[in-house]
């Protein structure tokens, strides 16, 4: 259970240890506030893959931008100015607490984050807790969970603040005892004394709040000193889990809010026009109130089951939506269209030219959209899992009325988020069923509304043309239409506020395209553009690797087409025209222990790809059955990979086999049917995502070891390499040239009504 | 409303509701028992996976009327106390969970399983329909071998 006002309660109003004001974070025990502005470091990164020699014979491409300066580079600058506004407290228990601000949906974050904390404060891992942070406008950019940036944002700035804190009590231990301090250590808690005496923090953190310390220098350990970082670690919050106590959204007890749902439109973005049956409906059992909202009609009941019921019983006439009347096959003919045309002509060399289709996909996390809210007059208080809360706190302020220091946005952590949990649409909803009824509510999105009326990855089509002339690769071309990807939940504007526009005055998509997307390989001369027409406007939300796992994948599969009109091995062909040795080593790992090119039976087959993105290295070698083309199994898949500096390695496993999940399911059977205006998939038995059945049964992930100081990211790593491979080895497999994904994408299924 | 008596996680209740309320709602809004998780509410993901008379069932298509006086065990019913059931261990021990919030499905759907299958197949694994949003079959597959080696 969790009192909603145990925040207010707590707390022995002690001074912070910093200097700074602290306007949303209430003071309690023992604090650190850290305010340091180190030199911006942008450039640091400059020409890290282009420096290495590329391979002899092919064509040298000119680097791309990702390999320069990426997004994640980008994110982090946007966080660069608040970076070290953390809150790190030490209970009189000797708990150390650090609040983190960035979301939990699954990635091994807060894991992470407590490996950081007590490798550089001292304390075992069992005594570090990592609450997520309430919204804390205060620190503008540097509250958002995506583009597999966590880990890369929070790295320095957390050891920085354990590490500082972990100097504090020494200062403390120094002072209250008359030691010097440079006779002092740290132990497991506590700070040691040279005649052997142990103080545990705990005993110290009254003290150091109260009184002046000393200033002593805050160093944070090299790495040649980590005990704990890079060292496999089980989640801090496993236990949890098995045990059923974890508590999500709708798992909190907050006092008046009733269960509610929501009757949604016919067509996506439609909107409630009159209620035809109200008095009926609430005159059915269980039924507390309805209320008209911009997103569709609520009912409120005593339990979930009657609200359910009362929201099928509602009769409504809806306005239009934005794509009434539209179909897969329009939209797919409407970016087919919007496809930038090639620059170089084909038809003077050896040429390949390809049209790739991936279906629109739903993010699906297991928990649906969910919130809870209670709009009072003067006040508001929010529930949910939310990626970036700052703009959730701002808009949800602006929707009710209120100003924005009137507005507590608690952020919870989900199941599961691959992306849909950057936009706020159920605390937004929650937030304006509570105003309108008066009362808290504590809203649950079904499945059905979830997948249908959810935020999802568009469509998009995708034109490839490679030419080549002997043993090299001239150029590659890769054109990308999608559907327009809204990045209105403040990801845009962060990327924006850090200088992208300088970078190529783009729009948002082009920019973020162009940060994450590069092709690795040396293929002359490649041009990559990607083209968002606005003339389909639904739901969407970047979707886990965002525009790579499709552009990557299909790069991937014409690699291979490439490789054999060249007449060569498809790995021994990306080995030589990979751009970088880094590149090669984690393509030879997978190549080597998951044994390339052995023997196998017919209909099987094997297929490898490589990918590079957020400073990290993936390849990936599947092994599949394919001889029930409709239904081809991967039954062992080889991972290899390098994030630079692992701080989990058991984490990063898990992401890996995370994504290639993800890559199995959506290049398989995964996909969205949408037909007038809205999608035909309305659960898990219509939307097939992977089950057990279609994931592997052998599974290894090698870790490749620490080769920088700075960690790459890796949540969304996992996916593009194993879309890749899955494509290759489909085509190895069939003999065919696969084009649109998923392979298996029937409508085998009774819709459920509108 | 009739009033149903059953058993839950071993202690005796008696609810108040409509016959036909499922029992996900009877569980989590009028028991406070949250463990079991709503994810489609049609028995497809099986989030919500638990035992009636020790048999998984789905608690979000089984009516209240129906667990009138059997006994329901949900995944805060599994361990004895602090000691945890050995395929909750084998989920700690391979490090499973991502989001989380399948696996009390997932593990009740195993213990299931082992209850009938001493010795699961890969094939017997795979028959297993619990939705992991996350993915985490392959780590699934191997805390229920381990498990199953464990319970021998």
């Amino acid at each position: 259970m969790v009192n909603p006002t145990t925040r207010s309660e707590r707390g022995d109003e002690l001074p912070q240890g910093g200097d700074a004001p602290l306007p949303a974070v209430r003071r309690r025990r023992f604090l650190t506030y850290l305010v340091a502005a180190p030199a911006l470091t942008v450039a640091a990164k400059m020409g890290l893959d282009s420096a290495a020699s590329p391979a002899a014979e092919a064509i040298p491409s000119l680097p791309q931008l990702p390999e320069v300066y990426d997004l994640g580079d980008l994110i982090k600058l946007s966080c660069e100015p608040t970076k070290d506004m953390l809150v790190l407290e030490v209970d009189k228990d000797g708990t150390v607490r650090l609040f983190l601000p960035r979301m939990e949906v699954g990635q091994g974050i807060t894991t992470a984050a407590a490996m950081l904390v007590a490798e550089e404060m001292d304390v075992p891992l069992s005594k570090v807790e990592i609450p997520l942070s309430d919204a804390r406008p205060e620190l503008i950019w540097n509250q958002l969970t995506g583009g597999s940036s966590t880990i890369r944002t929070v790295y320095e700035p957390i050891r920085n603040a354990a590490a500082s804190a972990r100097t504090s009590m020494v200062a403390a231990a120094s002072k209250k005892y008359g030691l010097p301090a440079e006779e002092l250590t740290t132990r497991d808690g506590a700070v040691i004394a040279p005649n052997g005496s142990v103080y545990p923090f705990g005993s110290l953190t009254a003290y150091a709040a109260n009184a002046e310390l000393p200033k002593l220098a805050v160093k944070t350990k090299s790495s040649s000193e980590f005990k704990l970082i890079g060292k496999k670690t089980d989640r801090i919050d496993a236990r949890k889990m098995v045990t059923g106590q974890m508590e999500y959204t709708l798992d909190l007890d907050v006092p008046g809010a009733m269960p509610t749902m929501v009757r949604r439109p016919p067509t996506i973005q439609g909107s409630p026009k009159e209620i035809l049956n109200e008095d009926e409906i609430r005159a059915m059992p269980g039924v507390i109130d309805i209320a008209m909202v911009a997103t569709g009609v609520a009912v409120m009941a005593e339990t979930f089951g009657q609200a359910l019921d009362a929201k099928d019983a509602l009769e409504v006439n809806w306005n239009p939506g934005t794509i009434d009347g539209l179909s897969n096959e329009d939209i797919k003919a409407r970016l087919s269209a919007a496809a930038v045309p090639f620059t170089v002509p084909s038809g003077l060399t050896d040429f390949i030219d390809a049209e790739f289709d991936f279906a629109p996909v739903s993010h699906a996390p297991l928990e649906t959209n969910t919130a809870i809210a209670d709009v009072r007059s003067d006040r508001a208080e929010i529930w949910s899992g939310l990626k970036i809360p700052i703009i959730a706190l701002q808009n949800i302020a602006q929707e009710v009325g209120l100003s924005e220091d009137a507005v507590t946005v608690h952020v919870v952590q989900s199941g599961g988020s691959f992306g849909r949990r950057l936009f706020h649409d159920g605390a937004l909803e929650a937030a304006r069923i509570s105003k309108a009824m008066g009362k808290p509510v504590k809203l649950l999105w079904t499945r059905v509304d979830d997948m249908r009326h959810g935020r999802i990855r568009g469509a998009s089509h995708h034109k490839v043309r490679a030419t080549f002339a002997s043993n090299q690769v001239l150029s590659y071309e890769h054109r990308v239409a999608s559907v327009k990807t809204d990045w209105r939940h403040g990801f845009g504007e962060a990327i924006t506020a850090a200088g992208a526009e300088g970078i190529g005055n783009l729009g948002y998509t082009q920019t973020i395209f162009n940060m994450t997307v590069e092709c690795p390989y040396n293929f002359g001369a490649v041009t990559e553009v990607i083209n968002e027409p606005e003339n389909v406007i639904l739901n969407t939300s970047a979707w886990r690797s965002v525009y790579s796992a499709m552009t990557r994948g299909a790069e991937e599969i014409i690699v291979d087409e490439i490789a054999a009109k060249l007449g060569k091995d498809p790995y021994e062909f990306r080995r030589e025209f990979l751009k970088t040795d880094e590149a090669r080593a984690v393509l030879e790992k997978v190549a080597v222990e998951g044994k390339w090119g052995k023997n196998m039976p017919d209909g099987h087959a094997q297929g490898i790809a490589y990918h590079q993105e957020y400073r990290s290295r993936t390849a990936c070698l599947m092994e599949m059955d394919a001889t029930d083309p409709k239904n081809p199994r991967v039954y062992k898949a080889t991972i290899a990979v390098d994030v630079g500096r692992p701080i989990n390695p058991t984490g990063l496993q898990a992401q890996m086999i995370s994504g290639m999940t993800d890559a199995i399911a959506t290049m398989h059977r995964a996909g969205l049917h949408f037909e007038d205006g809205l999608p035909l998939e309305g659960s898990y038995s219509q939307f097939h995502y992977a089950r057990q059945k279609n994931s592997p049964i052998d599974v290894r992930v090698f870790v490749m070891p620490p080769n920088r100081e700075e960690p790459g990211g890796s949540g969304e790593l996992g996916v593009p390499a194993s879309a890749g491979a899955f494509g290759c080895a489909y085509a190895r497999a069939t003999g065919t040239k696969p084009r649109s994904f998923p392979i298996n994408f029937d409508v085998d299924f009774e819709p459920f009504p509108r | 409303m009739p009033n149903y008596t059953f058993t839950v996680n071993g202690k005796s209740v008696t609810v108040d509701a409509p016959a036909d309320l499922a029992m996900l709602w009877v569980l989590r809004d009028k028991l406070g028992v949250k463990g079991p998780k709503y994810g489609c509410g049609i028995d497809v993901c099986k989030a919500c996976t638990s035992h009636l008379d020790g048999d998984a069932f789905n608690p979000c298509q089984t009516p209240v009327s129906e667990c009138d006086g059997r006994e329901v065990t949900t995944i805060e019913g599994l361990a004895n106390g602090d000691e945890l059931h050995p395929v909750q261990e084998a989920w700690l021990e391979e490090d499973v969970a991502q989001c989380g919030y399948c696996q009390p499905g997932q593990i009740m759907a195993a213990v299931a399983l082992l209850k009938k299958t001493k010795n699961p197949t890969d094939e017997d694994i795979d028959a297993i329909e619990n939705v992991c949003r996350c993915g985490t079959y392959f780590r699934i597959r191997e805390a229920i071998k381990k498990a199953a080696a464990a319970m021998r």
